[in-house]
């Protein structure tokens, strides 16, 4: 089962649809990594408004995917958790998941933006490979 | 002797029967009245013991019992295996602890979801049930 990757500019999306086997999300996790480093994308957004269930498997997996993102050098923000889903993890227990959260993909897509707009290090190019909007 | 309604049992031997076990009780949970966040919970509870089972034991089977009386919906998950068995009960109980590399919040998270949870394991036969109770409104 592959996962679309859209990308974005410098950001890639992408939104979990279905319920994923242990061995889907690690196939999700590679993809998604080796993607990132192709595209060298600023800005990651996984949504998994979605899932109707994440469990420690996959709690770690998108922690995980979240860490690996930010040592390659992008943003990551996790949108649309479930309000259950929240409440399964917490009570599960603390820390399951870590990575920064938004309520969906409008929200996580302002915070990339704003986040990687604060970097300093390369502007935010909409356009396809037209250098014209970078200005640092 | 106990009156129980209608139960289900799952054979897990692969990774995509996790995804079908917690499909399942969280359909069962809906249809007798469970809300969404009793369904997450119960789904997240079976999805974390079946994966214990592919993990530990390589396959096993898991049972969803609707248990539900004239005062309260309520279901019972049996989830057991022939394999090793927990080697230490009292540490897998506890957070943070796994012999797998994992986060070790599988049982201990588990045992927070549900109203209760009952564990007898040794070489050869780990069983696992749990329950999750609501009075009827």
């Amino acid at each position: 089962m592959k996962i679309p990757i859209l990308r974005l500019g410098r950001i890639l999306l992408s939104s979990i649809q279905i319920d994923l086997t242990d061995t889907d999300a690690l196939q999700f996790q590679n993809d998604l990594v080796c993607k990132i480093a192709e595209t060298e994308a600023l800005g990651v957004a996984i949504d998994i408004t979605s899932l109707d269930v994440v469990d420690s498997f996959m709690a770690r997996v998108i922690n995980d995917t979240a860490s690996m993102a930010r040592l390659l050098g992008a943003e990551v923000v996790i949108c649309g958790i479930q309000p259950y889903v929240a409440m399964t993890l917490v009570e599960m227990g603390r820390d399951l998941i870590g990575a920064d959260c938004a309520f969906n993909l409008d929200q996580g897509l302002k915070i990339l933006n704003a986040r990687i707009s604060t970097r300093g290090d390369t502007a935010l190019n909409w356009g396809d490979d037209d250098a014209t909007n970078r200005t640092v | 002797m106990l009156q129980t309604g209608p139960s289900e049992r799952l054979a897990i031997s692969n990774m995509a029967d996790i995804v079908s076990a917690r499909g399942i009780v969280r359909q069962l949970a809906g249809s007798i009245g469970f809300g969404l966040a009793d369904q997450a919970r119960l789904a997240t509870a079976v999805s974390e013991l079946t994966r214990n089972v592919m993990q530990y034991a390589g396959n096993g089977f898991c049972e969803i019992t609707d248990t539900s009386d004239i005062k309260e919906i309520s279901i019972q998950v049996l989830v057991e295996d022939h394999g090793p068995g927990i080697g230490n009960l009292d540490k897998a109980m506890q957070d943070g602890y796994s012999t797998s590399g994992g986060l070790g919040a599988g049982l201990p998270g588990t045992r927070r979801l549900m109203d209760k949870f009952a564990v007898e394991s040794e070489p050869g036969l780990t069983r696992i049930t749990i329950n999750l109770i609501r009075q009827r409104p």
